[in-house]
Formats: structure tokens, C-alpha cells, sequence
């Protein structure tokens, strides 16, 4: 009996798992070798990309934590003098502008880019393709080419420097960022749902309101919370056409303020008190962005496990 | 439909029919007629001159291997390939005596009037169960609650899924089982009360036992609506439908209509050897 299956050859396939299975057992001191090496590279490349947000968010802690108070947060600022060095006053001027000048932009911005991202998503055409391009470009032209062009359009025009010329010049900022998360988002819903809604006898434009945007929106949320995190943060649009004031004042066509020009002014001073402000403002301006990034990934981890 | 309604019809069809089903008259006009039917994408035949009627609340097949364009067919009538600009629809699709595809009928009207069932259940991820089952009145401008309501418990009724939904409307509908999704689908599509029903096999992602429920659901459902299934599926097909149209991907792999007929004589008595080969498993 043994001798016969001694005769017999080997079995090709018996033989190639053996082959493969020692080998396999061989290599597997290496590769967990390798496992252990690449997760520690990693960890390692964590900690050093940690490293300078903390140390970022603890100098601002530091420094900025202890100007921050209600008066600080809402009292107009006091120009410091010779006499009374310490005078700072508040930021509610810089608050209310940053407030009325972005949220002014976003009530614009958010409904527009959206219904860009609508169309760039749903339509195959020369047209759609043409918009694509000029969103991306738009979201990568450098900022303050947005502050040029409202100094010159709305500026130089209306001869007044204004927060409307800031609110114009951050809208376009924001608009292509929206529009290219709404595209994304929308991109991403499955497009049975769409046929489902059509087949129920629905206009194209009912099922993308019933239907495509609400199952779009934790990403539509997620991108507009992250222009707003971006748009309160930037300077050189607004630096050129807002014109500059130390009074609290909710009308955007007046001259205005903004939580990161005021951080611009304040740290090139003379005075060591206002240098102690910009600190503040930059702590809260970071605690804003902080709030509103963190905020969009709450907002939209929740609403998709609503969804499941 | 009653046996006595049957029996007052004269002109009932005498052939045998699968399922001991009543049969329905194959002489009161066709719900839809199809005539010489080409759907091409790119200028690329997918599927080629298909003529056949089918008859009023009846359950009619639409079967054939993979490639042999039945799903192609199905979604050209309710006119779903309109969104595929590259896609072309040609021949006559006639819909009682409306010609689907000659502008009399603009297509949203059509597919309120034809409902569809997808191969994957696609209930909308957002809303609740009730959302879902009246958002086709819904988006047909329909606001009346107490009508929603009526044309809710209905659909659900009939797709039979009230039982267990009832008492939870308001939940959202991924919280169903593959197959109850299946049936909300089925009841969403129900609930605008179409005349006509399009399933794009509807079971082949189901279990065995869902499965089994939706073909019963089929045959109950035919007094209230006519329907035409995509399926690969032989015994589906057999189980529960009446009429039967096999298709087969021809040499130029455009899919072509190779026969058509009451489910029993394509099964047991085909006129074409291509059929029979099928049927019997020698290929697909």
C-alpha cells in the first residue's frame, strides 16, 4: 500500500501549498518585524505633527488666557497712551465685525455654492467642466488677490472703505471652497436614490431636495464649517477694504473690524498691553476655528449614524 | 378580482395557467405594447426589436442570460434611460394608447404611472418609514394628510409589511431588514398607485425566505397593478409569472427577443431550440 503511493508523484497542488505554507511561516518573523517598525514611524510622525499645534495652542494659553474676560470679549477697545499704558479696552468691535462680516458672507456664500455643487455634480457639459476648472482655481488663488479685487470693485467704487467690501471679498472666498465640498458630497450619494425619486414620478429638481441633499448634508455641513473656520481666519482679503474702527457697529457699510486684523494691529505695537491683547484675540480666534472644525465632525458623524 | 367577475367574462383565456392562478383575458388590451423596441448607448445596440403586449394584471418575465439586455428593456419603459444622455430609445413603447416616447406624455407623469422596484432595496436613507412610503405623492404634489395617510397604510397593506411597521411609521427605514426594506420599496412604489409595475429583480439580493414572501407578494398584487420582472432567475420566472419573454444576447451582442409567450409554454413546449436550451440549463 505504501509503496504504491510512494510510486505515485507528488501531487502539483499539495506540493505548492507546502512549498507556499513553509515559506509562508518562514517570512513571518520579518513581517511582524516590519508591522512593528512602520506603526512605530507612524506614531512617531504623529507625535511630531502634534507637536506644534500644542505647543502653538499652549504659548497662546498662556499668553492669551489671562486678558480673556467678559469685558474683554464684548468692551471696545482703549487706545493706550503714555499716561495710561495699560488701557486695552475689549474686542467687541472685532467681534461684531468678524460676526457680521462672515456670517453676511456665509448667508451668501453657503445657499449659492451649493447650488453650484448641485449643478457641477449632476451635469455632464462643456459648461459644468468650464465652472469646475474656474472653482478650483478659484481655491487657489492667493487670498489677498480677493482683497485687490474687492478695493478695486467695491472700494474705489463706492469711494468708502466698508465691511461690505469685506463680506464681498470673503464670500468669494468662500464660495469655491463650499462649492467643491457640496460637489464631493453630493457626488457620493448613491445614485439608485436619484433614480428611485424619479421613478416615483418626481421633477429632477424635487428629488435633489427631498432626497439628494439631505442624505448629502453631513458633508455639505462639514464643508461649510470649514470655510467659516477658514474665512474667520483670514486677514489679507479684509486688510486691504475695511477700512479700520474702534467703535462697536453692526452696519457693514461703515467702516469695520475683525478678530484677525485686530491681532495684525495690536502685535505691531508699541505698547506691551496691546501686544498682551493680540494674544487674547489670537486665542480666541483659534478657539473659534477649534470650535468650528471639531464641531463640523461632530455634526456629521452624528447625522450619518442618523442615517444608518 | 373575484371568481364571479371570471366567470362573467366571456372572452376568458381557456389556456392553462401557471400557479392556478384566475386567468385573465389575453384579449382586453394590452396594458402596454411594445413595437420593434432598440435601446442603444453610443450608437452601440444593446438591445434589439422587441415586439410584444403586455396584458393587464398579469405578471409578465422578462428572462434571459446576463448581457441579454432585460434590465436595458425594462428601464426604456418608464423612460429611466433619459438620464444617460448617450442612451437611445427606439421603436414604439405604447402605454394603453399613449406613445410613451411621443412627447404627449411628459416622463415624470409616465413614471407616476409606471413605479419601479430596484434590484437593491434604495429606501430614501433620511426619512422615516411613512416618509418613504408617501414620498411619491409627495413629490407629485399630493399635501393632504388624511389621503398620505389612506395611501400609507394601503401600500403597506398590500406589500404586506403593516403588520410589522405600524406600531414604528416614524422610524427610519435602514432600520428594516434587507427584505422589509425590499417591501417598503415595493409599498413606495405601490403607494402612487400606478398601473403598471417595473421589478429589476427585485429578490436578488434577498434571502431565500424574503424572497419567498415577495413572490407571494407579486401574485397577490396583480389585481392591483400589472407587473414585468427582470430576473435570471428560471424558477422565479416560472413560479410567478404569466406571460414570458426570453432574450438572448445575439451575435453582434445586442440583446434580441427570442420568444415570447405564456409562461407554460415557454417552459414546457418552446418553439425556439435556443429556449429550450436554455430552460433546460445547457447554457446561461
Amino acid at each position: 500500500m505504501t509503496d504504491v503511493l510512494m510510486d505515485l508523484p507528488p501531487d502539483p497542488i499539495l506540493e505548492r501549498r507546502r512549498v507556499i505554507q513553509e515559506t509562508a511561516s518562514k517570512k513571518i518573523g520579518r513581517r511582524q518585524l516590519n508591522s512593528r517598525i512602520l506603526s512605530g514611524v507612524f506614531g512617531l510622525t504623529l507625535v511630531l505633527s502634534l507637536i506644534p499645534l500644542v505647543s502653538v495652542l499652549a504659548t497662546l494659553i498662556k499668553r492669551g488666557v489671562g486678558v480673556i474676560s467678559w469685558g474683554f470679549l464684548t468692551h471696545d477697545p482703549i487706545q493706550p497712551t503714555l499716561i495710561n499704558q495699560n488701557a486695552v479696552g475689549g474686542i467687541g468691535n472685532a467681534m461684531v465685525g468678524s460676526l457680521v462680516v462672515d456670517g453676511i458672507a456665509a448667508l451668501v456664500a453657503v445657499p449659492l455654492a451649493i447650488l453650484i455643487g448641485l449643478y457641477l455634480a449632476e451635469t455632464e457639459s462643456r459648461t459644468a467642466n468650464f465652472m469646475r476648472a474656474i472653482t478650483e482655481i478659484m481655491t487657489g488663488l492667493p487670498s489677498i488677490l480677493l482683497g485687490v479685487f474687492a478695493y478695486i470693485y467695491i472700494v474705489l467704487t463706492m469711494k468708502a472703505y466698508s465691511g461690505f467690501a469685506a463680506i464681498v471679498a470673503i464670500t468669494f472666498l468662500m464660495v469655491p471652497v463650499i462649492t467643491k465640498a457640496a460637489e464631493t458630497a453630493i457626488r457620493g450619494v448613491p445614485h439608485t436614490l436619484r433614480e428611485a425619486g424619479l421613478a416615483l414620478g418626481a421633477r429632477n429638481s424635487k428629488v435633489s431636495r427631498g432626497v439628494i441633499l439631505p442624505v448629502a448634508a453631513p458633508g455639505l455641513i462639514t464643508g461649510v464649517l470649514l470655510s467659516l473656520a477658514r474665512a474667520v481666519g483670514e486677514t489679507a482679503p479684509i486688510l486691504l477694504v475695511i477700512g479700520i474702527s474702534g467703535r462697536t457697529d453692526w452696519n457693514p457699510f461703515h467702516q469695520m473690524s475683525a478678530l484677525p486684523l485686530d491681532i495684525y494691529q495690536d502685535s505691531a505695537s508699541g505698547y506691551a498691553s496691546q501686544q498682551q491683547e493680540a494674544w487674547g484675540i489670537a486665542l480666541v480666534l483659534v478657539v473659534a476655528v477649534l470650535v468650528l472644525s471639531l464641531g463640523s465632525r461632530f455634526v456629521a458623524a452624528r447625522m450619518r449614524r442618523e442615517q444608518r | 378580482m373575484s371568481m364571479t367577475q371570471d366567470e362573467l367574462n366571456p372572452t376568458r383565456d381557456t389556456e392553462p395557467i401557471t400557479n392556478g392562478q384566475s386567468a385573465v383575458s389575453t384579449l382586453t388590451p394590452p396594458a402596454m405594447r411594445l413595437e420593434n423596441v432598440s435601446v442603444s448607448f453610443n450608437g452601440r445596440t444593446a438591445v434589439r426589436d422587441c415586439t410584444f403586449n403586455v396584458a393587464s394584471n398579469r405578471v409578465t418575465s422578462l428572462i434571459g442570460p446576463s448581457g441579454s439586455g432585460k434590465t436595458t428593456l425594462l428601464r426604456s419603459l418608464n423612460r429611466l434611460h433619459d438620464l444617460t444622455r448617450s442612451a437611445k430609445v427606439e421603436g414604439k413603447i405604447m402605454l394603453g394608447d399613449i406613445d410613451i416616447y411621443g412627447g404627449s406624455l411628459p416622463p415624470t407623469l409616465l413614471r407616476s404611472r409606471i413605479g419601479m422596484v430596484f434590484q437593491r432595496p434604495n429606501p430614501f436613507p433620511t426619512m422615516s418609514i411613512y416618509d418613504n412610503v408617501v414620498s411619491g405623492l409627495r413629490f407629485n404634489g399630493i399635501k393632504k394628510k388624511a389621503l398620505l395617510d389612506e395611501a400609507a397604510e394601503s401600500a403597506l397593506i398590500s406589500a404586506a409589511l403593516w403588520d410589522s411597521v405600524s406600531s414604528r411609521l416614524k422610524a427610519h427605514g435602514s432600520t428594516l431588514s434587507g427584505g422589509e426594506q425590499q417591501r417598503l420599496c415595493i409599498a413606495r412604489a405601490l403607494a402612487v398607485e400606478p398601473e403598471i409595475l417595473l421589478m429589476d429583480e427585485p429578490t436578488s439580493s434577498l434571502d431565500p425566505i424574503s424572497t419567498q414572501r415577495i413572490e407571494e407578494l407579486m401574485v397577490e398584487l396583480k389585481n392591483r397593478v400589472t407587473i414585468i420582472i427582470v430576473t435570471h432567475n428560471m424558477q422565479q420566472a416560472a413560479r410567478v409569472s404569466d406571460d414570458c419573454a426570453f432574450l438572448l444576447m445575439g451575435e453582434d451582442r445586442a440583446g434580441e427577443l427570442i420568444e415570447f409567450g405564456p409562461t407554460t409554454k415557454i417552459f414546457n413546449d418552446p418553439s425556439d431550440p435556443r429556449t429550450l436550451d436554455y430552460i433546460q440549463g445547457r447554457f446561461g
